[in-house]
């Protein structure tokens, strides 16, 4: 287990009349190698719980262990746990300042005190995992490159401190079709080829039902599902009431099956639907 | 740390002190100003205090949003009060080291500390009761008469409407860039006063940027919906004065007057 978190909870601006529980007794544990995805309405706590996966928000109650260390704890290292999970904002590239790009994804190494050898060798690698050419763009600055590249570079800044745990707020937000299915690609390379820990934060249930093997659905500051992917988007109307939904191809499914065809309709993604439908139509030829 | 900056913060309200025109409430802050540096002994500080006592009770304020605004100002006016202690000549009380205190140098530290004082809750009252809006209106149309002498009055207005408005923008923005370089490693919280300001490079030159850049977003929505400055502008909710205005004003200008006064008469 590489993230134990227990009865925790956060309440904004305690005492006061703004007071707001954002965080009401959340229970997760999260094992090394995972896929997760966390999903739920704008306000549901979603973000103030992954600020507390790096200890950037500390718990008003309650424990969170990362990897062997206690964020609420006092003398344990955040710095440490900072190294072992990465977190890439919301419009990550809003944090870019450096003159170049070589020097802003350097940014995070160099404070973890590696030296230039090392610096240079992970800035290559987490370059070519977002992809993008280093020996073009070493020497530009992030500022005149595209959003898309510049989103890039930002995330490139994180994976180069090489987490154990990496943590993506949102990393297609405002992004075109093609340049989210490319970041969501790279994403899915990423935990492939590195092993990685990863929490997708996301609004589209679509990328979620394409990429993660777990789902937490947040409500309201409390953790109301934990399943499979599979599992949570088989319960639908629960979904609806918290203003989430299906992805649109296990909805059209699932209505063609209440038309009364004979079909599987726990279906993810669309490539599953073209087989599932492919085999229905052979039965009903056949038949 | 970011949350405890109140400078112009508004305490919504619908008394008789929140619904005065803009213009008077203005103009009566600057009576008020004006009289408490003409007021030459303690004696009129009474009606000072009269006069800030009766605007929170009337307004309804919370006597804690006051106290607020007076902490970060606290060095000032100590300072103030050493300066006046050790730096008056007068009739020698005691001595501290090398430094004397005099009768009169206690007498004038009190009076301008309690100046200062008075000065701060005095003027955070008028924006604790005048939304933003309301007092950019204000100022807008009482600097109207110096237009022909070539003042902006309406830009000037709009400047300010604008820099209020992005006050918390700004903040929360930096609040979300620290957090997001702290995931990087950045500290911002430990090391000389040197390396601090070094590491503030990763804070500062994001928030330029993005101010710059919304800057000229906000300019062209402008642009998009016509906006030519203040020539042939017309407004929703026109500034006039009611009965109460009026009264306010007058009764204000007598009180003050009086305040004043105290200065010509030996009591």
């Amino acid at each position: 287990m590489i993230i134990d978190i227990k009865n925790l909870n956060y309440i904004y601006n305690p005492n006061t009349p703004f007071e707001k529980k954002a965080l009401d007794n959340v229970n997760i544990s999260i094992n090394e190698g995972d896929f997760i995805g966390l999903i739920g309405h704008t306000g549901s706590g979603k973000s103030t719980l992954v600020q507390h996966l790096n200890g950037l928000m500390k718990p008003t109650s309650g424990s969170i262990i990362v990897d062997g260390i206690n964020i609420s704890e006092k003398g344990s290292s955040l710095r440490e746990v900072r190294h072992k999970v990465g977190l890439v904002f919301q419009y990550p590239e809003h944090q870019l300042f450096e003159e170049s790009v070589y020097k802003d994804i350097a940014f995070g190494p160099k404070n973890l005190g590696l030296d230039d050898k090392e610096i240079d060798k992970r800035i290559k690698d987490a370059m070519e995992l977002v992809g993008l050419d280093f020996e073009s763009l070493k020497d530009r600055s992030p500022f005149e490159l595209s959003g898309g590249q510049k989103r890039r570079v930002a995330i490139a800044g994180v994976i180069a401190m090489k987490p154990k745990v990496l943590v993506l707020d949102e990393p297609t937000a405002g992004l075109d079709p093609y340049g989210r299915d490319e970041i969501l690609d790279e994403i899915k390379d990423l935990f492939k080829k590195e092993g990685i820990t990863i929490i997708l934060v996301s609004h589209s249930m679509e990328d979620v039902a394409r990429l993660v093997d777990r789902i937490l659905v947040m409500d309201k500051g409390r953790l109301v599902m934990d399943d499979t992917t599979r599992e949570v988007f088989k319960r639908a109307p629960e979904l609806e009431k918290i203003g989430l939904g299906i992805p649109q191809i296990t909805k059209f499914m699932r209505r063609f099956k209440e038309k009364g065809n004979n079909i599987d309709d726990n279906i993810l993604t669309v490539e599953e639907a073209k087989e599932e439908l492919l085999k229905f139509l052979r039965r009903k030829k056949d038949a | 740390m970011l949350k405890d900056i109140t400078i112009g913060q508004y305490f919504p309200g619908d008394s008789i002190v929140h619904k005065l025109d803009p213009r008077i409430k203005i103009i009566i802050i600057g009576l008020f100003i004006a009289s408490l540096f003409l007021i030459d002994s303690f004696l009129p500080y009474i009606f000072i205090v009269l006069f800030i006592g009766t605007v929170i009770k009337v307004a309804k304020l919370p006597l804690k949003f006051i106290l607020k605004g007076i902490k970060p100002l606290v060095f000032i006016i100590m300072i103030t009060l050493a300066i006046n202690i050790f730096m008056t000549k007068g009739e020698v009380l005691f001595y501290i080291g090398p430094l004397t205190v005099s009768k009169e140098g206690l007498y004038t530290a009190a009076f301008m500390a309690l100046r200062l004082i008075f000065l701060i809750t005095g003027t955070s009252l008028l924006t604790l009761t005048t939304s933003p809006i309301a007092l950019t209106d204000g100022i807008e149309k009482l600097l109207n008469p110096f237009k022909r002498l070539g003042l902006p009055a309406h830009e000037l207005a709009m400047m300010m409407t604008i820099a209020l408005r992005f006050i918390p923008t700004l903040l929360e923005e930096t609040d979300k860039i620290m957090k997001a370089q702290m995931a990087r490693g950045a500290d911002f919280e430990s090391g000389n006063i040197l390396n601090r300001a070094k590491n503030l490079i990763p804070l500062l030159v994001p928030l330029f940027i993005n101010a710059f850049r919304r800057a000229d977003e906000l300019a062209t929505a402008m642009e998009a919906r016509c906006y030519r400055g203040g020539e042939n502008r017309t407004r929703l909710n026109e500034l006039r004065l009611k009965k109460t205005d009026i009264v306010v004003m007058t009764s204000m200008i007598i009180y003050f007057a009086l305040i004043v006064s105290t200065r010509y008469i030996d009591l």
